[in-house]
C-alpha cells in the first residue's frame, strides 16, 4: 500500500466532512489520517488527508473527491515539495528516577513539556511522521499512558498558495 | 422596484415555475404541507398525487427518461422521504436528472428525534449527485435553482433538497434570478483537441473497431452524431441495456446488446475487437463479465462526461472527457478529413461478424407446457406498437426479453432500471413517461413479481387520466431468480413461486385487481388471442389497460454469460456455446 498526502480546498458547508469520509468508505479507499480546519479565506476550509492506496489508483480517489460539489480543489503534496507535520500529545509515566531521562528525550526531539504532576508528564511534539514515530519509540519503555494526535498537516513550499488560482 | 415578499413555500412553487417545471409527482404530509397550499393555486405546475412515494420517484424518472427533461418528485419528512430512497438510488445509477424535494421538521427540532424526523440528507448522501438542507426562506430560490442546475448538467443525476417546515413558513424577499454560487462545480463538456486527434488516428488504424455505446449517448441526445460516426467508420455498433435505441436496430451495423444476455455477435465483437470506441458507457460488470478476460486484445478510446468513469474499470488508451454530443461532433470532423486519405479496410472483420449474425441470431425455443412463449408476446407488442411507442420494463426475464425482442429505432423509447435493477420501476415509470409524452403509446412490460411492488399507481393512472398499457408477463414466479436456480442450484426452487398463474390459487387475480383499479383488464392464455388483446389495448384510451399474459415459467433468457465467467464463455442456449472461427 502506498501513502499519499492530499490537500483539499472545500466549501465550509454542513455535512461536508460526512460527504468526504463517506466517499472514502463507500469506494473502499483507506483514510490514514484526516485534519480539518478553516483556511485563510472565510467560508473555505482545508482538509489534509493521508490516503492509503491499494488496488484502486490514487487517480480514482481524486476524481471521485472532485465530484463532490463542495470540493473546490485537490492537490497532492509530496514530501519534496511540501512540508508535512504531525502534532501529538503524549502522557508519559514518570517518577523521580525516570524524569530526567524523559526530559532529555524531550530536549533531543525538540518537544515540550506542557503539564507536570508527580507521576506523569504531558509532552507536546510536532514533526514529520517519522520523527514522531521515533519519539514514541523512545518514550515507550517509560510507559505511555495516553496518546492523542492530529492528522498530518501539509502545505506546499514556496510563496504560492492553492487558493490563489481558484478564487480569481 | 422592491422585490415581492413570499413565504418559503410560495418561493418553492414560484422557483419551480420559473425554472419551467410543469409536472410534479408527490404525496403530502405534515412537514411539506405549507408547500402543498400554494401548489394548489399554481397554473403552471400540474401535481400528480401518487399512492406511494416510490411511485413518485420512479414516475419522475420515467418522465425524465422519456422526455429528456428534469423529473421532479416531492414528499414529506421521515417515511415520506425514505420511501423516495429506492427511486433516488435508481436515478443515481442510471444518471437520471431528478429533483427530489422533501419537507423536514422545523429547524429547531432537528436532532431531537422529532415526529417524522429522518436525516434524509445523510441517508441519501451516497446516492445523490448532491443534496441541500434549507433552513431559511431566503435560501429557497438559490437552492432550488442550484439543485436543478446540478441535476441537469454534466453527468445528470438526482439532487435532493430537504426544506424545514419553518423555512417554508418563513417570509423573505423573492430574488430572481438568484445568484448560484457553486465554485466547485464545473463540468467539462468540450473535449481536448489533442485527444480527438489521437482517437481519430487510432480509429483510422484499427482493423476490428467496435462502437461500444452506453446510456450517456442517450442522455446527451447524441444519437444523430453517433449515426454519422458509425457510418463514417463503417464499424459495428453494440448498444448496452441503457443505450437500446441510441442507434437504430434496423441499421445493418447494429449487432444488438452486449453483456450477460447480449447477442452472440455483440458479445463476440467486443471480445475480438482491437479497438473499443467507448461512448458514454462505463464497463459495467454485466457488460464485461470477468473484466480480466474482457476484450483482451483491444485498445480503448473512452468518452465520458464524468472523468471518474474513465480508467475506473478499464485502462483508457485515449481518455476523452466531454459531452458525448460535442465529442462525437468533433470526432466526426476530424475523421472526415482523415479518412479522405483512405478508409480502413474492415472487410475481414465484417466477414467474421456477418458469419456470427447468420449463425447465431436471437431466437428462442417454444415451450411445451401449453402456455404462451413470453418472447413471442413481447415481440408482438413491439411489432404492433412500433418504434414511436415507449416501453418501460420491470426487472427480470421480461426485462431482458423486452431489451432483446423489441426493435428500438429511437432514443428514449426504452426505459428500464439498468444499474440498480429495481423491481417495481415499470408501472410508475410508464406513468411518468405518459405524462411527459402524452401523445405516445406507452407500455409497461412488467413481471408478475415486479407488478406487485408498485401496481397501486394504477389508481393514480386511472384517476388522472393517464392511459398506460401494462403487459404482465405472468410466469407465476420470480422468473429470473428461478432461472438461476434452474441453472446453478440444481432446480431447487427456493421461494420463487408466486402463485399468480392460472393453474395456481391465483393470488392475486390480476384481472380482478386491475378491474378494481378502474382499468380495462384482459387475460390472454392462447396464442391466437395475443394480437387481439394488444390491439384492443392500443385502441383503448379512456382508461389504463392491463393484460395478464399467462406465459410458461420454463422459458429462459438466452444467450447468457454466467456471473463471474469471461465473455468467451457465452452460451446461446443451455450447454450450447457458439463456435468462433476465422479470427484470432
Ligand atoms: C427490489 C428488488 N428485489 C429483488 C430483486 C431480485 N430480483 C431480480 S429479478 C427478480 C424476479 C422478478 O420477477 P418478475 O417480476 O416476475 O419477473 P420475471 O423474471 O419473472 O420476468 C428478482 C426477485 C430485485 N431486482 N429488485
Ligand atoms: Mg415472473
Amino acid at each position: 500500500m502506498s501513502k499519499h498526502v492530499l490537500s483539499l480546498l472545500v466549501e465550509d458547508k454542513p455535512g461536508l466532512l460526512t460527504r468526504v469520509a463517506g466517499l472514502f468508505s463507500r469506494r473502499g479507499f483507506n483514510i490514514e489520517s484526516l485534519a480539518v480546519g478553516t483556511s485563510e479565506i472565510e467560508g473555505l476550509s482545508r482538509i489534509t488527508v493521508v490516503v492509503g492506496v491499494e488496488g484502486a489508483p490514487l487517480e480514482q480517489v481524486t476524481k471521485q473527491l472532485n465530484k463532490l460539489i463542495n470540493v473546490i480543489k485537490i492537490v497532492e503534496l509530496d514530501a519534496e515539495t511540501a512540508v508535512q507535520r504531525d502534532h501529538m500529545l503524549i502522557k508519559v509515566k514518570t517518577d523521580a528516577s525516570t524524569r530526567s531521562a524523559v526530559l532529555e528525550a524531550v530536549t533531543l526531539f525538540r518537544a515540550r513539556v506542557i503539564d507536570v504532576v508527580s507521576d506523569a508528564l504531558i509532552i507536546e511534539v510536532t514533526g514529520d511522521t517519522a520523527k514522531c514515530a521515533a519519539f514514541i519509540k523512545v518514550l515507550e519503555p517509560f510507559g505511555i499512558k495516553e496518546l492523542v494526535q492530529s492528522g498530518v498537516l501539509a502545505m506546499g513550499r514556496g510563496s504560492k498558495s492553492i487558493t490563489e488560482k481558484v478564487l480569481k | 422596484m422592491a422585490n415581492e415578499v413570499l413565504t418559503g413555500a410560495e418561493a418553492i412553487v414560484r422557483s419551480l415555475e420559473l425554472l419551467g417545471i410543469e409536472h410534479i409527482f408527490g404525496l403530502p404530509g405534515g412537514a411539506i404541507l405549507p408547500t402543498y397550499d400554494p401548489l394548489m393555486d399554481s397554473k403552471k405546475i400540474r401535481h400528480i398525487l401518487v399512492r406511494h412515494e416510490q411511485g413518485a420517484g420512479h414516475a419522475a424518472e420515467g418522465y425524465a427518461s422519456a422526455s429528456g427533461k428534469l423529473g421532479v418528485c416531492i414528499a414529506t419528512s421521515g417515511p415520506g422521504a425514505t420511501n423516495l430512497v429506492t427511486a433516488i438510488a435508481d436515478a443515481y445509477m442510471d444518471s437520471v436528472p431528478l429533483l427530489a424535494i422533501t419537507g423536514q421538521v422545523g429547524s429547531k427540532l432537528i436532532g431531537t428525534d422529532a415526529f417524522q424526523e429522518a436525516d434524509i440528507v445523510g441517508i441519501t448522501m451516497p446516492i445523490t449527485k448532491h443534496s441541500f438542507l434549507v433552513t431559511k426562506a431566503a435560501d429557497v430560490p438559490a437552492t432550488i435553482a442550484a439543485a436543478v442546475m446540478i441535476a441537469t448538467t454534466g453527468r445528470p443525476g438526482p439532487v435532493l433538497v430537504d426544506i424545514t417546515k419553518d423555512a417554508q413558513q418563513g417570509k423573505a424577499e423573492f430574488v430572481w434570478p438568484p445568484v448560484i454560487d457553486l465554485p466547485g462545480y464545473k463540468p467539462v463538456t468540450k473535449p481536448h483537441g489533442k485527444q480527438i486527434q489521437a482517437a481519430a488516428s487510432l480509429i483510422a488504424e484499427s482493423k476490428r473497431p467496435v462502437l461500444y455505446v452506453g446510456g450517456g449517448v442517450v442522455r446527451a441526445g447524441a444519437h444523430k452524431e453517433l449515426l454519422k460516426l458509425a457510418e463514417l467508420i463503417g464499424a459495428p455498433v453494440v448498444t448496452t441495456l441503457m443505450a437500446r435505441g441510441a442507434f437504430p436496430d434496423s441499421h445493418k451495423q447494429n449487432l444488438g446488446m452486449p453483456g450477460m444476455h447480449g447477442t452472440v455477435p455483440a458479445v463476440t465483437a467486443l471480445q475480438k475487437s482491437d479497438l473499443l470506441i467507448t461512448l458514454g458507457a462505463r464497463f459495467d460488470d454485466r457488460v464485461t463479465g470477468d473484466v480480466k478476460g474482457f476484450a483482451t486484445g483491444a485498445k480503448v478510446i473512452h468518452v465520458d462526461i464524468d472523468p471518474a468513469e474513465i480508467g475506473k474499470i478499464r485502462f483508457a488508451d485515449v481518455p476523452i472527457v466531454g459531452d458525448a454530443k460535442e465529442v462525437i461532433t468533433e470526432l466526426n470532423q476530424e475523421l472526415s478529413a482523415l479518412l479522405k486519405k483512405g478508409q480502413p479496410d474492415l472487410g475481414e472483420w465484417w466477414t467474421f461478424l456477418d458469419g456470427l449474425v447468420e449463425r447465431y441470431p436471437l431466437g428462442y425455443t417454444h415451450v411445451e407446457d401449453g402456455k404462451l412463449s413470453p418472447q413471442h408476446v413481447i415481440t408482438r407488442i413491439g411489432e404492433l406498437s412500433g418504434p414511436e411507442a415507449i416501453y418501460a420494463a420491470g426487472v427480470g426475464q421480461h426485462q431482458m426479453w423486452s431489451a432483446q425482442f423489441i426493435k428500438y429505432e429511437r432514443p428514449n423509447s426504452w426505459l428500464n432500471s439498468g444499474g440498480a435493477g429495481t423491481m417495481g420501476y415499470s408501472v410508475p415509470a410508464a406513468m411518468g413517461a405518459k405524462v411527459g409524452q402524452p401523445d405516445r403509446l406507452v407500455w409497461a412490460i412488467d413481471g408478475d413479481g415486479c407488478f406487485q411492488m408498485t401496481n397501486q399507481e394504477l389508481a393514480t393512472c386511472a384517476i388522472n387520466n393517464i392511459p398506460i398499457k401494462v403487459a404482465i408477463i405472468n410466469n407465476s414466479s420470480l422468473g429470473m431468480v428461478r432461472q438461476w436456480q434452474t441453472l446453478f442450484y440444481n432446480e431447487r426452487y427456493s421461494n420463487t413461486d408466486l402463485n399468480t398463474g392460472t393453474d395456481t390459487i391465483m393470488i392475486p387475480d390480476f384481472v380482478k385487481l386491475a378491474e378494481a383499479y378502474g382499468c380495462l383488464a384482459i387475460r390472454v392464455e392462447k396464442e391466437e388471442d395475443i394480437d387481439k388483446a394488444i390491439k384492443l389495448a392500443i385502441e383503448t384510451n379512456d382508461r389504463p389497460v392491463v393484460i395478464d399474459f399467462i406465459v410458461s415459467r420454463d422459458a429462459m433468457v438466452w444467450p447468457m454469460v454466467a456471473a463471474g465467467l469471461t465473455n468467451d464463455e457465452v452460451q446461446y442456449a443451455r450447454d450450447a456455446a457458439p463456435v468462433w472461427d476465422g479470427i484470432e
